[in-house]
């Protein structure tokens, strides 16, 4: 029997979730005054149970009987609403992830009353809309067709069941035969999304051995081949030509980013404190003498366009499990998440089809990455969010995670016959295809061709498994792991297999459902699983340590020396293919790629007797405006290792450069993790928004006390079609500056991804590709955090010194932004001179000699003094006469100086007695005294005529301007 | 003598190691212990004085905070939860700690037939929230765990931390019984600004001060006896001076955080 538990707030309570919808429907403007909503949450149980029993549960389990009031029925009984009313619920569609139904059935379970499965549900009791109107509420605010599924008036099913048995039959697929129209079909329709020379690749290898390949075996060879996980375009041949050179890359990453880091490494000699790069999971640097640290980045880009919620939640999940899958495995310490997104003000006229409305895309976003994160305990600590127009179709979600390893545990080493051991999640049909899908550009029928590929993860069965890994690696009981992510078993056992073979027995698999197909269960991207290749001897004290806190784990094969991957089902073998041609069979991908700078135009700069309205405007500029309402909602303290937060200062609101966390309480070194990026200069060299976005990452974590000299960067491109030569020579431009930068800095990446093919196609039009989007994450380290200081300013009387040269550079500026001026040159960077100002900011610090540091990035110096101040909560003078600037004249303008975003400038507060101290750290360096801070409510700033005021403001009205257009209710 | 201190972890438990950290940091001993061994072994508890629910999200929160792992204290280890308290030793609940606490019955009645004295509620932003507030101990306290207390600065970071009493009564009744242990206080004012003008009419702070619209600003009860505590904040995210939000801004810094003190209480109770 069908049991329902409909829980209304009591009388007197919000109904919270009914007030939401409301505020949503106005802003989407749905609905008007006389539109009503009301809502419950519910749970449906199937089993053999008494109306006393349902009652029991409703009242000892569900409900909270202080705020909430239970109504227990039938399903068959069900009601519809009152008069006037319309009744529509939405479920989780089934099969879909519903962790609050898998712990209420377990709980119920322990109650020892029989019920045999839950859902959740939430319904709606909607008035004063028409139909119409209540279908877009459906859509656009109720519910997600990715995942949930609605019903209107009450529920008529009987039962819960998923799925149905299975019954085994081994596919075979002539490929042997195929045209090549039919192999460009296969591909397509099998969503393999394979090009033709590799379809034809695996036409000719089936031929060779004399047999058609069986369904598992295609999928295998498309996971390990996608470019999701194999990385083949940037990894591939390229022949690129710009303006200056033509070059012929083998493989254009490793003869550029990676050789970088080689470079840097063998100059280094015995001072080299890289420990694993590019190799593992996550890159890996030294950092005391017990413990590593490691760092990766992801992006979860497309799955986030179809559901943000799941998308993003995967997203942290599916990174966290990296760090997890590095070495013998490591504990998370910290997260970061970058995200960029349209503008939120759109109207939803203005919207394709198929495309979420971005306010809503952000929100759900930033509850995914929240619910995951602070579930797992893990700080997030550092971000950011950009805004464009561009991102309307295909957002960005990067999402990364540091973690702390032994020193000893740092490498593993599958051994021949090894167990392979599946632990956490069950696997079921979610996620299916999600490597490939990745790969592919996004339409407006993307939501109902993969659908499958988008998922709601379960935190806690995560925070489960990491309890598990930590105390089985410290025991010794396993000798490899990595993490299930993209392409599941498929991809996890062949990586770790690769030198050895592994022979997998598929019936094994523990199921989420009945009626997986066996190359369902193989390439099946379900989340929280890892693997483990476990020695046997060591398998029974591992299987307890799992029992024993109720995690399961399970073994699905061996590590077999035979070099094949062979898959079985219940004793029929369903797969083998050698791991050299999974691995090494690939055909190269050879790309053409040409960059050709756009012709610099002058901006013309407006001129004016006051820009306050200007430095107004900026700090209320959706890239630069507060993130409060992001920030507030991630725990960013939990582990107790916070040292500096990302909102700094009197009030606890200025934007902090770079978050310090010590992973180990009982000491006080730490981790510095800060980020750089700036698509909009993208739009005028990618070189020097490569460089940009380093130099911004680096200062970052130099503001706050990092050492320069032991900073490891990672690099996520997202980048349009690169199959065009254009996408594509932009891309390798990027990358070459990323090479030279690293090496004139000494600064290395140790990790790094990409996510290509980001654009969107509306119905009947030409694709929106995203702008080129190179984020630079930073991991810096401090030996004390004792000795980190903040942007706000500190105390009247104090001076302030600007180090660094300001140029003409206003291209991609936000002074441009706010005017609709293009032109102008891009911020560039200058080698040798970033890495002495680095040096001596970081020098000037260690000497005790800075009370408050800030890089200036978007809007050049107005914004960093405005923003120290309010942060500080204290005035500040600035004379413009005094910045050292370097041009072939003197600036036309004073707009140059205030907004111009040249790099590597910081501006320091410094107090008087220190003054000495602070220009011997800096010898060398182009440094002036600029202005002072006292204790009044303004900030006032002079012209370089030395007499003029050219901005004049309340600090408080700044403030007001920057906290509110993403101070979301 | 030194005591031991047993902290709870179940599935989702998050903050139990710089818990026991900062129990050590007061001079106690620890150990980490699975719920799913005490089910197994209830005389487990026996060893300890001091008994701490450490922060997280155990079960993941599913179905309401702390509501599985209550319910599986409740059906199953009441009894032995109840002796440990009648034996004179302590319990400490923090975050979702408190949030399992509230709902096994501990600190009052949840099993009357009008329902539970009170609970915590979601916040009334409606959201999680992650900031620093003020608390100030009730002056009719006498909970072990706050001696020598007024104040404390201190991170709070939850979603559902609300408190709400069953009505006006049963709040009157906790505040009889002495079992009101801290309230949320305005935070140091801008010079521009007059405390007086944050409350509302029923005396509730406004938010941010009191992050979550808790009724009569409580952010920590206590039970009757004083040696069962239950508090939303984190006292042991400011055991240490850098975790103050504002550190960088003294020029000398404490020797220690101010919320050091909670744990320290606690060891020399029995000393």
């Amino acid at each position: 029997m069908l049991w329902e538990i409909d829980i209304y707030p009591k009388l007197g309570q919000t109904d919270a979730r009914a007030v939401e919808v409301l505020t949503e429907a106005r802003a989407l403007g749905i609905g008007n005054d006389a539109t009503e909503v009301r809502s419950c949450h519910g749970y449906l149980l199937q089993g053999d149970l008494t109306r006393q029993q349902a009652e029991r549960v409703a009242r000892e389990l569900l409900a909270d009987l202080v705020v909430e009031r239970p109504v227990v029925f039938p399903v068959a009984e069900a009601a519809e609403g009152e008069a006037g009313e319309t009744l529509v619920q939405v479920l989780p569609k089934p099969g879909v992830m519903d962790p609050v139904a898998n712990s209420a059935l377990k709980a119920i379970q322990e109650m020892e009353i029989p019920v045999e499965a839950v859902r959740t549900f939430r319904k709606f009791y909607l008035r004063g809309l028409d139909e119409g109107q209540r279908e877009k509420l459906c859509w656009k605010i109720l519910a997600n067709d990715a995942i949930e599924q609605v019903v209107v008036g009450p529920f008529t099913f009987e039962h819960l069941e998923v799925g149905s048995p299975y019954v085994f039959q081994r596919v075979t697929v002539p490929i042997r035969e195929m045209s090549d129209e039919e192999l460009k079909k296969l591909a397509i329709q099998g969503q393999l999304y394979l090009s033709l020379v590799e379809m034809q690749t695996i036409q000719k290898h089936f031929q060779d051995l004399g047999r058609d390949p069986t369904d598992v075996e295609l999928e295998t060879i498309a996971q390990t081949w996608s470019e999701h996980c194999s990385h083949k375009t940037l990894a591939g041949r390229i022949a690129y030509r710009d303006e200056r050179q033509e070059r012929t890359f083998q493989n254009m990453l490793k003869e550029t980013i990676f050789a970088s880091t080689q470079t840097i490494r063998k100059n280094w000699g015995e001072k080299d404190w890289c420990v694993s790069v590019f190799a593992d999971n996550a890159g890996v640097v030294t950092f005391d003498d017990a413990y590593n640290i490691c760092f990766k980045v992801e992006t979860h880009n497309h799955p986030s366009a179809l559901e943000p919620y799941g998308g993003a939640n995967t997203g942290i999940g599916g990174v966290i499990r990296d760090p997890m899958g590095t070495g013998m495995g490591a504990k998370p310490v910290c997260n970061t998440d970058v995200f960029c997104f349209a503008p939120p003000e759109m109207s939803l006229e203005s919207l394709p089809v198929g495309v979420l409305h971005p306010k809503r895309v952000m929100r759900g976003v930033v509850s995914g990455v929240r619910d995951y994160g602070n579930r797992m305990g893990i700080p997030t600590v550092n971000g950011a969010v950009y805004f464009d127009e561009r991102y309307l179709g295909n957002p960005l979600v990067y999402c990364g995670n540091v973690g702390l390893i032994p020193v000893d545990k740092s490498f593993k080493k599958t051994h021949p016959n090894d167990l392979i051991v599946a632990m956490g999640g069950r696997t079921g049909r979610d996620g299916i295809h999600g490597a490939t899908f990745s790969s592919a550009e996004l339409t407006h029928e993307s939501e109902t061709l993969s659908g499958g590929a988008v998922q709601i993860g379960n935190a806690i069965t995560e925070k489960m498994v990491l309890d598990i890994l930590l105390e089985a690696r410290d025991r010794g009981l396993y000798t490899a792991v990595t993490d299930c992510g993209a392409g599941g078993f498929s991809s996890a056992v062949g990586e770790m297999g690769e030198e050895i073979g592994a022979e997998v027995w598929l019936d094994k698999i523990p199921l989420k459902y009945e009626g997986l197909s066996y190359s369902e269960m193989w390439i099946s991207e379900a989340q929280e699983r890892m693997v483990f290749s476990v020695p046997e001897e060591k398998w029974p004290e591992l299987q307890a340590l799992c029992d024993s806190e109720g995690v399961e784990a399970v073994v699905i094969g061996r590590f077999v020396p035979t070099g094949r991957l062979q898959l079985q089902y219940q004793g029929t073998q369903v797969a083998d293919i050698t791991m050299d041609f999974m691995h090494h069979g690939r055909p190269p991908v050879v790309r053409e790629a040409v960059y050709t700078p756009p012709t610099e135009v002058p901006m013309e700069v407006p001129v004016k007797e006051d820009y306050t309205d200007d430095l107004e405007k900026i700090l209320g500029s959706y890239n630069v405006a507060s993130k409060h309402w992001v920030v507030r909602q991630y725990d960013h303290e939990v582990q107790g290792g916070s040292a500096v937060k990302p909102l700094v200062g009197v009030n606890n609101d200025g934007p902090g450069d770079a978050s310090v966390v010590r992973p180990r309480v009982d000491t006080m070194q730490g981790i510095v993790l800060s980020c750089g990026m700036n698509p909009y200069y993208g739009d005028y060299d990618t070189y020097w928004m490569a460089a940009s976005a380093i130099d911004e990452a680096l200062r970052n974590a130099v503001a706050v006390g990092a050492d320069p000299g032991k900073i490891a960067i990672l690099d996520n491109f997202c980048w349009g079609n690169t199959d065009r030569p254009e996408t594509l020579g932009s891309l390798v431009r990027s990358a070459i500056a990323c090479h030279d930068m690293a090496i004139a800095l000494e600064t290395p990446f140790v990790s790094g991804k990409d996510s290509l093919n980001n654009e969107f196609r509306p119905a009947g039009q030409e694709p929106i590709s995203i702008p080129p989007s190179l984020l630079i994450s930073a991991m810096g380290q401090v030996a004390d955090v004792r000795a980190c200081v903040t942007m706000d300013l500190k105390e009247a009387g104090n001076v302030l010194y600007l180090a660094g040269t300001t140029r003409e550079e206003l291209g991609g500026s936000h002074f441009g932004l706010i005017h609709g001026k293009k032109g102008g040159a891009v911020p560039k960077v200058d080698f040798a001179t970033t890495k002495a100002t680095l040096a001596g900011i970081h020098r000037a610090i260690q000497a005790g000699a800075v009370r408050a540091c800030h890089d200036l990035s978007e809007g050049g110096l107005a914004v960093a003094a405005a923003e120290m101040a309010f942060a500080g909560e204290l005035g500040v003078t600035l004379e413009l006469g005094k910045v050292p600037y370097e041009g072939e004249s003197k600036p036309e303008t004073d707009a140059i100086l205030l907004f111009s975003e040249s790099n590597t400038r910081f501006l320091c507060e410094v107090a008087p007695e220190k003054e000495a101290d602070f220009l011997k750290a800096l010898e060398g360096v182009p440094t002036a005294k600029v202005g002072a801070v006292n204790d009044t409510d303004s900030m006032v700033v002079l012209g370089t005529d030395g007499n003029r005021v050219v901005i004049s403001a309340d600090w408080k009205a700044l403030k007001e301007a920057w906290l509110k257009p993403l101070d979301w209710k | 003598m030194t005591p031991n201190v047993l902290i709870l972890r179940a599935p989702g438990t998050n903050c139990d190691l710089e818990t026991a950290y900062a129990f050590e940091k007061a001079g106690a001993t620890t150990e980490r212990i699975h719920i799913n061994r005490l089910l197994e072994n209830p005389t487990l508890f026996e060893p300890f004085q001091i008994l701490c629910f450490p922060g997280g999200f155990s079960y993941g929160d599913d179905v309401a905070s702390g509501r599985i792992l209550a319910n599986q204290i409740r059906f199953h280890l009441a009894e032995q939860l109840q002796a440990f308290r009648d034996a004179g030793k302590l319990i400490l609940g923090i975050c979702n700690g408190f949030q399992v606490l509230v709902k096994t019955g501990l600190l009052f009645p949840v099993d009357e037939p009008e329902g539970p004295w009170a609970t915590l509620a979601w916040n009334d932003c409606g959201r999680f929230q992650d900031r620093w507030v003020e608390l100030t101990v009730h002056p009719q306290s006498k909970n072990v765990f706050l001696r020598g207390l007024e104040r404390m600065y201190i991170p709070m970071a939850h979603a559902e931390g609300r408190f709400v009493t069953r009505d006006a009564q049963t709040l009157a009744q906790l505040e009889a019984n002495g079992q009101i242990a801290l309230q949320y206080s305005p935070l140091t004012m801008p010079r521009w600004e007059d405390a007086s003008e944050k409350y509302d009419a029923n005396g509730i702070l406004a938010f941010p001060d009191n992050p979550n619209g808790a009724i009569a600003n409580i952010a920590g009860v206590g039970d009757e006896t004083g040696r069962v505590l239950g508090l939303m904040p984190h006292p042991e995210r400011h055991i240490d001076a850098t975790q103050h939000p504002q550190w960088t801004r003294r020029r000398e810094q404490p020797g220690e955080g101010e919320c050091l003190q909670v744990f320290r209480n606690a060891v020399e109770f029995f000393r």
